[in-house]
């Protein structure tokens, strides 16, 4: 696993209190993880604070599983 | 009781008679405050009363690009904001079938979207933290009507559904949003009234008399404090009974 998603993995990890092996590739962060859209807001800070970008609100909206944060971030490097 | 030591509190409007109380209020209580209005003078004449733990942070609220910095602002002077105070508020009364668009926009704009716009702008900060208070002062005249206020009536009645809205939101980050709602209070604007407008007014108030700003205070400070924690989408009415709602 890359350093981006081992990063974002912690990220998820912490903020859902979530089982490290529950976030995988196609773990959907509402379905499959328990976040409500307020979670989801939050998760995209923290995305934006850990990595220094800035993710504009409609790509926030297709961010919607843990593989899909990691591919946005690593695009956005 | 009402303790808000290592707490910043942001406070628009803080120079006019109401704004300063609840500065006033909030930092007695042990806050930092940090003072926004469009007049510097008054702020900074206020910061030296205050003392320590006191900032001035002169900002004209029409001004979008102004008020989207304010926050900013507010952390870097303190470090944090902890509490909002939306205060600032302007009249351009007219009757509604004279009022122009003018009129109407910039009273939304100041009393309505500048609220808004500061909510959202503090609320990251918040959410992190796992706690925030935003108290927006809206007016009896939001819940009852007033002729010649349309504009001014539907900023403040706006202001209570989007308090309210918001407060669902972030409930559960342990972040609360409520209203107080000021009667006739005694303040520079009211000092205007002439003796047969202040005597109408008062016939329709049980209390008998005006409120003064340091009533409006202290409402704030309660709504501030920890232990108005399960107080949220609430509107305080402070009117001395001129309107039971």
């Amino acid at each position: 696993m890359s350093d981006i998603a081992e990063r974002v993995k912690k990220i998820v990890v912490e903020h859902l209190s979530v089982e490290e092996d529950k976030v995988t590739e196609n773990a959907s962060f509402i379905d499959d993880l328990g976040a409500d859209s307020l979670d989801t807001v939050e998760l995209v800070m923290a995305f934006e604070e850990e990595f220094g970008i800035e993710i504009p609100d409609d790509a926030a909206e297709t961010i919607q599983t843990f593989g899909d944060a990691v591919k946005f971030i690593e695009g956005a490097q | 009781m009402f303790d808000l030591t290592g707490k910043a509190a942001l406070v628009t409007g803080a120079s006019g008679g109401i704004g300063a109380e609840i500065a006033r209020a909030l930092h007695g209580a042990g806050a930092t405050v940090a003072l926004s209005g469009t007049r510097e003078a008054p702020l900074a004449e206020l910061a030296g009363e205050l003392g320590a733990r006191a900032h001035v942070l002169p900002c004209n609220l029409s001004d979008a690009a102004a008020v989207e910095a304010l926050p900013k602002q507010a952390v870097e002077a303190m470090g944090a904001v902890d509490i909002l105070v939306n205060n600032a508020g302007i009249t351009r009364d007219n009757l509604f079938m004279r009022m122009s668009d003018e009129e109407w926009a910039s009273v939304l704009e100041v009393n309505l979207t500048s609220t808004f716009r500061l909510c959202r702008g503090v609320l990251r900060g918040m959410m992190k933290a796992r706690w925030g208070r935003i108290v927006n002062i809206s007016s009896v005249v939001g819940a009852t009507g007033n002729p010649g206020q349309g504009n001014y009536a539907a900023s403040k009645a706006g202001m209570v559904g989007m308090s309210k809205s918001l407060a669902y939101e972030v409930a559960s980050r342990g972040i609360t949003v409520n209203c107080i709602a000021p009667g006739f209070i005694e303040t520079a604007m009211t000092d205007k009234l002439n003796d047969d407008q202040k005597g109408k007014i008062l016939g329709q108030i049980p209390a008998g008399r005006m409120g003064s700003a340091a009533e409006i205070g202290a409402a704030a400070l309660y709504l501030a404090s920890p232990e108005a924690g399960y107080v949220t989408g609430a509107t305080l009415h402070v009117n001395g009974g001129m309107a039971m709602i």
